[in-house]
């Protein structure tokens, strides 16, 4: 069974769907034994980073999403990919999970003025680094991402880039255990994201 | 680099589609979720689906007709008509939609777009326009093009844009329908002052319009309605074309 983390943090419609249309067995949940006894676990989210960590501190799952990681396989989506790493730089400065390392900082400070924030469409994944996320995808194929901060400093852990005037880390993964994070809303990114959220299921 | 987009416009009346369908064989395609089905498999980059209908009783065929769409379909899906509230916004974003697309409410009470862009994000907020040529003026229309607002459109293009809307919609009353390519001169006098994502709308006939109108670099992407219901033009022949022709977009 998979858990969704639901923290109080955007839409979990078409993610949900997109599993049930997968024929997954997942639930949307809010409750710690949940995430103890699922056997994967998905950390959605959209909006501002500061807001969701602290949601997410609300719902007293912090830890427990913290704990569950070095044991079965986590995946962190857009915003909840971004509160997988140590630090986020948006409006602020706010603690991340510290399960990936690397910081969020604002891609406008790196990219050219002629480019528009947010990184809005579809955009191409390359693969970097070959992993069992990519069984059924294929290098260079398309994913839809919405997004106006970015991981940097990932170091080892970037499996998949995207390019916009920077190499925008798409699809990362710690450098030990099995904690993946997806930029793109693979929910939205038509077949290819659907092919990456089954590698993820069979992911162990 | 992200890529040019082709996004197909779905009219929905008591959850039907309707307005330029003419599949006189497969009169089932005029049903929304299988055309949207049908689209997805195609390569459609985005759906846009307009409620066009004003009753009660509608507006909830149109939520079914959403939900089910998005249960199905995994691509962004905006959605628009009737939208004059941030209660129109959470009952749409609630059933799947991701962006919602104002029109005459938003000229109505321009406020919606800045409170709109400030609850769920600029990227969620789309401004769609009517615009005609009236005496040397671009003018915005408003209620489906019928009414002439009086307002200078490249005005509102960039109120809309400094209220928060995240992309922008052009549909030129000009040459909507005429099937004779995109009102570019049109379009450039917006690209020339807007920053967002512009989207071109009204004027698609053929493959090469959209050739045409990706060579102008500030456009993002082509929407229609007509073209794609009748199959005159095929989503997944067109992006192969425009491809094969140098255009950045997903096949």
């Amino acid at each position: 069974m998979i858990a969704v983390v639901d923290y109080g943090v955007g839409n979990l419609f078409s993610l949900m769907s997109s599993l049930r249309y997968l024929g997954l067995n997942c639930i949307v949940t809010n409750k710690e034994e949940d995430l103890l006894r699922a056997e994967k676990i998905i950390l959605p989210g959209v909006g501002a980073f500061g807001d969701a960590a602290a949601k997410l501190k609300e719902s007293g799952l912090w830890d427990t999403v913290i704990e569950s990681a070095h044991k079965k396989p986590l995946l962190g989506i857009c915003l909840g990919m971004q509160l997988l790493f140590e630090k986020s730089f948006e409006h602020g400065e706010y603690e991340g999970l510290k399960l990936i390392s690397g910081m969020v900082m604002p891609l406008s400070a790196d990219i050219h003025p002629s480019l528009k924030v947010p990184h809005m469409g579809w955009n191409r994944l390359e693969i970097v680094k070959d992993d069992p996320i990519f069984k059924y995808f294929e290098n260079g194929e398309w994913v839809y991402y919405v997004h106006s901060y970015y991981a940097k400093d990932c170091r080892d852990g970037i499996l998949g880039i995207s390019e916009y005037d920077v190499k925008v880390p798409g699809l990362v993964r710690s450098s030990t255990g099995l904690i993946y994070g997806m930029q793109f809303h693979p929910e939205k990114s038509g077949d290819a994201g659907l092919r990456l959220l089954k590698a993820f299921s069979e992911i162990e | 680099m992200i890529g040019k987009r082709i996004i197909p416009c779905l009219d929905v009346k008591n959850g039907r589609v309707v307005k330029g369908v003419n599949f006189k064989d497969v009169q089932d395609m005029a049903d929304p979720v299988e055309m949207a089905q049908y689209y997805y498999e195609t390569g459609a980059d985005e759906l846009v689906f307009y409620d066009i209908t004003a009753s009660f009783e509608g507006r909830k065929l149109f939520t079914d007709v959403l939900r089910a769409v998005a249960s199905v379909i995994f691509i962004p899906l905006t959605v628009g008509g009737g939208i004059n509230s941030l209660e129109d916004f959470d009952t749409v974003l609630k059933c799947g939609a991701d962006k919602v697309s104002v029109n005459s409410g938003a000229i109505k009470d321009p406020s919606l777009i800045h409170a709109a862009a400030k609850r769920y994000g600029s990227q969620c907020v789309v401004l769609s326009m009517d615009v005609k040529r009236v005496n040397g003026q671009f003018r915005v229309f408003a209620n489906g093009g019928r009414i002439d607002t009086g307002m200078d459109a490249l005005e509102w293009a960039k109120k809309g844009e400094a209220l928060g809307a995240g992309e922008i919609v052009l549909n030129s009353i000009d040459t909507d329908g005429v099937r004779g390519g995109f009102d570019l001169p049109m379009l450039r006098k917006f690209g020339e002052i807007v920053e967002v994502p512009l989207i071109a709308s009204g004027g698609a006939g053929k493959k090469e319009d959209f050739l045409e109108l990706f060579q102008y670099d500030r456009i993002d992407a082509g929407l229609a309605a007509g073209v794609f219901h009748t199959k005159k033009i095929d989503i997944g022949e067109l992006k192969k074309y425009l491809s094969e022709n140098g255009v950045n977009i997903r096949i």
